[in-house]
């Protein structure tokens, strides 16, 4: 067992394990919004960063770090809810995020996550992008307006249902999910229409179609739920 | 029995101003003498003075030929080669034919580079002549890979990339990963705007990379490594492959290299050259076949690397050094630099300086002596005002720290990076608030977009320092600025997040009062930002040519020829600088506004 502290909590870890399933284990709540159980961590949307005291104050994602014997690590402090909020801001500020419209309102973890960290408003002007949708999937939508690149998807298609369909074009601030090599989503010669895409999306980027505002509840923890089932290689 | 021998630089830079035509010129005046089997054409890697090519170096004496033109071909061998007399106005400075005299050179120490424009790149020949391939003979006959590790740690060999982390140290780590098979990697996705020096040794010294990389491969015990190269770099790539296929024809390279029973081989990785794949953890995951993001570090890829085994990567330029502390000892490598920063380094110097080239330096010498004693310092007419050292993850250094000795540490404490060498030197005529929306501008453009704080920051920072740099700036501008950056640095993912707001932060602490000209006066002291400029007609230039008048698209250019002057009246002016571009008598001034 590894041994370590969080927010001065002494907490017990098994090796392998990461810093946000370890405090998970004292109930210690860290946001995340690119980290779903069942999927590998990448460590991209910045909102898990822990601080790690005796590594210099250093800023590590919990999802991604691998609990380390003697760590001090602060999960909770005035700092991180700012910083944590910031993340948040330029969030919203990067692609259109209308919660009045959006399918996923009311169950949309973009949206949870800025109630719980008290970002009431945003101080960033918006960039207000000109994005499509592609909704030539008989089944479901895509919206990039609400999209915030976490990846669920791409990693969902690849890890889970093995399909390989959705990856990333372009890079920076242009980057764009997409099927295939560019294909409309519709036209996928991979897709499988399984539908793990859209229960992964943490927003209303991918969505069912004939959900109306607010309708659209998404099941992410199924990604467990059918991992756990397959007998271990 | 060969007289006289040229050395001609056919580095990139050299390769683009004309070294082939120059060589066809030699050897067609060589042959008209009949002198052919007397002068030996022997082609090099970079001498350095990159500006002045093609240069050529003129053995036995060493006479430094620069700005050599195919029609200069016939009286350097008729003068030169026949009668013995140096051509005088092809020499850098008159009466001064060595390099040794020249202070450009006389201020350089030469060990990464000691091959680059001495010796063919092509020709292992010339390489094992130059003892080459000693260094690895020496490692894997007589020493044990801990002995070897030992030895780099010793020598207090840094990386070369930029970072600076402990190179022995490193070594250590991927030696005790545990994990089978390792690899070996060496960054030459060099992606910084100015740098060249990893290209300079590719292409010069290709040999001493393959034999760095051997060294390191025996003493962390792996067999496969591979070389990551942008495809931007097509002559670098072909002399590694040609290089390559002679050091397994001889046995450098391949199964039970030296008898013993040490085998490695490399592999040539060419990228498509997205500046993030330098970033370590980004570069595996392209070669690999994936996209090229970096991961979170821990684990490091010297515990989980390529296809998540014990990796090494390295920059090219520490390869570069290995063969050389083997040769001479640690104790040698290390007399040379700083107490933390030991050995070489190279730069590349551009903008606006006299010699702009590559060079190379001990650690520890100031910026003057880099830019003024080198670099000759700013061209005549102009004022030095800063320095750029380390790219768009650098800062910017005023000239009040001209006297900060060049190593990790000292630039880190002033704002700036080692970084990989890229050194742009700025004139009084350079607007900072400008330089430093040029360097976001690229970093925004090159950040992948994994990560929030890098791909949406980099953003708003730019938004921001466009209305500055528009005349549309508030003060609260700069407090937010400075916000944004501290956060990129602190929660981007990798590298590229973290310091991609220096340039931003080191104008900031340096030249504020520049902002604040931007924003309260709405001025751009330099007369660079197109919106904080007024065109002006100076008096005393103008002939009437009438050339700004047919040039302006909104007809704010007026005047009649044989009533002077031409003005240009502010109100119908939108400052496209059609004016000042057309001027062919300089007569059209920027002010600032």
């Amino acid at each position: 067992m590894i041994n370590l502290r969080i927010d001065d909590t002494p907490v017990q870890a098994e090796p392998g394990q990461t810093i946000l399933v370890a405090a998970r284990g004292v109930g210690i709540r860290i946001p995340t919004l690119c980290q779903v159980d069942a999927l590998s961590p990448v460590g991209a949307c910045r909102l898990c960063l822990v601080e790690i005291r005796n590594w210099n104050g250093r800023l590590v994602p919990a999802c991604a770090t691998p609990a380390q014997e003697g760590l001090d690590v602060v999960a909770h402090s005035e700092k991180l809810t700012i910083l944590r909020r910031t993340i948040l801001e330029l969030l919203f500020a990067e692609r259109n995020h209308i919660c009045a419209f959006c399918v996923s309102s009311g169950h949309c973890e973009l949206q949870d996550l800025a109630t719980e960290l008290g970002m009431d408003h945003v101080t960033f002007p918006y960039r207000f992008p000109f994005l499509p949708v592609d909704a030539t999937h008989p089944k479901f939508g895509l919206d990039h307006n609400r999209c915030v690149l976490c990846g669920r998807c791409v990693r969902a298609c690849s890890e889970v249902e093995g399909a390989y369909t959705w990856g990333f074009s372009g890079r920076g601030v242009a980057t764009l999910v997409e099927a295939d090599l560019g294909d409309p989503w519709g036209a996928s010669k991979t897709c499988t229409a399984c539908g793990k895409c859209v229960q992964a999306c943490p927003v209303g980027a991918l969505f069912e179609k004939g959900k109306a505002t607010a309708e659209q509840v998404k099941r992410p923890e199924i990604l467990a739920e059918v991992t756990e089932r397959r007998p271990r290689v | 029995m060969t007289r006289i021998q040229v050395l001609l630089c056919s580095g990139t830079a050299c390769q683009s101003s004309g070294s082939d035509k120059v060589k066809r010129a030699l050897l067609e005046a060589l042959g008209l003498h009949g002198l052919l089997e007397e002068v030996q054409i022997i082609e090099t890697g970079c001498m350095g003075p990159c500006e002045l090519g093609p240069v050529l170096l003129v053995y036995p004496e060493g006479t430094f030929y620069v700005r050599v033109r195919p029609e200069d071909a016939a009286e350097i061998v008729e003068e030169h080669f026949l009668k013995g007399r140096p051509v005088q106005r092809l020499l850098w400075t008159e009466g001064a034919p060595r390099p040794r005299e020249i202070p450009f050179f006389a201020r350089q120490v030469k060990l990464v580079l000691s091959n680059c424009g001495t010796i063919d790149p092509e020709k292992i020949d010339e390489y094992i002549a130059a003892r080459g391939y000693e260094a690895l003979g020496k490692a894997a006959t007589g020493m044990t890979p801990g002995e070897v590790v030992a030895e780099v740690k010793r020598s207090g060999l840094r990386g070369r990339g930029g970072a600076g982390f402990p190179t022995g140290t490193k070594w250590e780590l991927v030696r005790a990963g545990a994990g089978d098979p390792k690899y070996v990697i060496c960054n030459a996705d060099e992606g910084d705007p100015g740098a060249f020096m990893d290209r300079a040794i590719l292409e010069g010294d290709p040999h001493s990379i393959l034999e760095g990389m051997a060294i390191a491969a025996y003493a962390v015990g792996a067999n496969h490594g591979y070389v990551y190269v942008r495809a931007e770099y097509p002559l670098a790539i072909q002399r590694l492959q040609t290089a390559l296929a002679q050091a397994r024809k001889l046995g450098f390279l391949g199964p039970g290299i030296f008898e013993s029973d040490f085998s490695f081989d490399v592999e040539i990785r060419i990228g498509a050259g997205a500046f993030v794949c330098g970033e370590e953890t980004a570069l595996i995951s392209s070669i690999e076949g994936r996209r090229g993001e970096p991961r979170p570090r821990p684990p490091y890829p010297a515990t989980s690397g390529l296809w998540g085994k014990p990796t090494l990567i390295n920059n090219v330029e520490t390869y570069a050094n290995v063969r050389h502390i083997l040769l001479h000892g640690a104790e040698a490598f290390a007399a040379v630099g700083t107490e933390k920063s030991k050995g070489t380094k190279v730069f590349a110097l551009a903008g606006k300086v006299q010699n702009t080239g590559l060079v190379e330096v001990p650690m520890g010498i100031t910026l003057r002596e880099l830019v003024f004693d080198i670099g000759g310092g700013v061209p005549a007419g102009r004022e030095f005002k800063a320095v750029q050292i380390g790219g768009p993850s650098g800062g910017c250094l005023p000239a009040s720290l001209l006297d900060v000795p060049v190593d990790y540490d000292s630039l880190s404490q002033h704002g700036a990076i080692m970084g990989s060498g890229g050194v742009i030197i700025l004139d009084d005529a350079a607007c900072m608030v400008n330089m430093a929306r040029f360097f976001l501008e690229f970093t925004a453009d090159e950040s992948c977009g994994k990560c929030v704080p890098c791909r949406v920051g980099t953003q708003m920072m730019l938004r921001i320092l466009d209305r500055i740099v528009a005349g549309d700036g508030s003060e609260d501008d700069l407090t937010r600025l400075t916000e944004i950056g501290v956060m990129m640095k602190k929660a981007s993912l990798c590298g590229l997040g973290q310091t991609a707001a220096n340039p931003v932060l080191s104008t900031l602490r340096y030249f504020p009062e520049e902002y604040r000209a931007h924003i309260r006066d709405h001025s751009c002291p330099a007369g660079v930002c197109p919106n904080l400029v007024r065109y002006e007609v100076l008096a005393e230039a103008c002939r009437g040519c009438d050339a700004c008048r047919r040039a302006c698209p909104t007809g704010a250019a007026q005047g009649k020829a044989g009533n002077l002057p031409y003005r240009i009246v502010d109100e119908l002016c939108i400052r496209c600088g059609a004016c000042f571009d057309a001027c062919p008598f300089d007569a059209v001034r920027k002010e600032p506004r």
